[in-house]
């Protein structure tokens, strides 16, 4: 029951135990832990982070998508507004296509009816001479009243 | 059961005496093989304590091999929870920073509860098998040697002593003694009573872990002289023996918080003396 030299055995080995165990058992898991302790910080940083970057990600894209919106909305507008322009001037072209070739076309009747009077004319007095000589039973001389002729033909 | 009561020549007293006694070498006395001087080894306290020490330093270096940082399993999360428990109470009760604390802490934790722990071990059991080698003492539990408790008490004293001294300087340890509880003007009462309070720092730790263990011990081996000597015929061996298994069983569940009990009071307390001695004054 009394204390022998077993207690020297024991110090030393209790000692050494202490010597090991930190050595062996608590250096290398509290450096372990902390290391994990360290890499669940960063993690839970890295994931608050992530959030971050989501949050502004998803609010350019919110604004990309607003901004695209708007962008096609106008490109709409114009191109209407381009298209009925386009119409409107086809339809100015056409309409002034149209008035000129009625115009021409009226210029050529016109021509043509001019024409076909100055013939008729031509014709009539032709026919008048004739006529004339038939009554009168003699030749007109053709020089001698051709400038009353003409006169005629053009009072005609 | 009971083996030992007939090789001993039976008799109460004598199981007990036998079952008390160390496997002593060196200045021992030849019959009762107790120690006469202080040159006396008790092998049985040192080889189960060696044992179990070599067993933690064993155990901490095959998983020292194979840490794993993310995914622990099984053996590593058990010592992990355990070296945050003992990390816990290093903090909480040891002001400042001392790298030693801890693993001094877990040292004497691991290592006392190992060797509480042998005394859950069946009391004849060792004793019978270790017999049957001609071995005829041995006492398994460390712990209910007075040798062992007051080696770790003293370890920690001898630490107390020494970062006093180097915390508060040899003038400031000194003058602690001198001028601890009562002022000035009662020095030597001063003395007296410094001087008491440090001895029964390590005095209290050792007689503590050793009163508690031992007596823990000699309840198991009451218990087991119910069986054993009480019994007498097959009538008589009918109703003691249930009685001793009951009783032993309920007293292995309570021994078993005890143990842990005093291995964890062991170590607050040297916790909280050696913070204790980081303190100025």
């Amino acid at each position: 029951m009394n204390i022998t030299a077993t207690l020297l055995g024991q110090m030393i080995a209790f000692v050494l135990l202490i010597w090991f165990v930190n050595k062996l058992l608590w250096g290398p898991l509290t450096g372990m832990m902390a290391e994990r302790q360290k890499r669940i910080a960063d993690g839970l940083a890295a994931a608050d982070r992530g959030r971050h970057d989501l949050e502004l990600a998803e609010k350019r894209a919110k604004e990309l998508l607003h901004k695209a919106k708007n962008d096609s909305a106008e490109v709409l507008a114009q191109a209407e507004r381009r298209a009925v322009e386009i119409v409107e001037e086809a339809k100015g072209a056409a309409r002034a296509e149209g008035e000129r070739l009625v115009a021409g076309a009226r210029a050529e009747i016109e021509q043509e009816a001019n024409r076909t009077r100055e013939k008729l004319r031509a014709e009539m007095v032709t026919l008048a001479v004739a006529g004339a000589e038939k009554v009168l039973g003699r030749e007109i001389d053709a020089k001698a009243h051709g400038d009353l002729l003409n006169q005629l033909v053009k009072q005609i | 059961m009971s083996a030992a009561p007939e090789s001993s020549g039976g008799g109460t007293v004598e199981y007990i005496q036998h079952h008390l006694t160390n496997l002593c070498v060196g200045q021992c006395d030849p019959v009762t093989h107790k120690a006469t001087g202080f040159w006396a080894w008790h092998l049985d306290t040192l080889i189960v304590s060696f044992t179990l020490a070599a067993l933690i330093i064993l155990a901490s270096w095959r998983l020292g091999r194979r840490l794993q940082t993310s995914a622990p399993s099984g053996f590593q999360n058990v010592v992990e929870a355990i070296l945050e428990f003992v990390g816990g109470q290093v903090r909480d009760s040891f002001p400042g920073h001392n790298p030693l604390i801890a693993p001094l802490a877990l040292t004497i934790f691991l290592w006392v509860f190992l060797m509480n722990f042998m005394d859950l071990i069946p009391v004849d059991l060792p004793g019978f098998i270790l017999g049957l080698f001609g071995v005829h003492y041995f006492k398994l539990v460390p712990t209910t040697d007075l040798s062992t408790t007051f080696a770790l008490s003293l370890t920690v004293f001898a630490l107390i002593v020494f970062y006093s001294i180097k915390v508060k300087g040899p003038v400031g340890y000194l003058k602690m003694f001198l001028f601890h509880p009562f002022g000035k003007f009662f020095i030597p009462v001063n003395v007296v009573m410094t001087a008491i309070e440090e001895v029964a720092k390590p005095l209290s730790l050792g007689l503590r872990l050793f009163g508690n263990l031992f007596a823990g011990e000699l309840v198991f081996l009451l218990i087991a002289l119910i069986g054993g000597t009480l019994a007498v015929g097959a009538v008589g061996w009918l109703f003691w023996f249930p009685l001793q298994v009951t009783l032993d069983l309920g007293w292995l569940i309570f021994h078993l918080l005890v143990i842990t009990l005093q291995a964890f009071i062991f170590m607050v307390l040297s916790i909280v003396y050696l913070g204790m001695a980081h303190q100025e004054h």
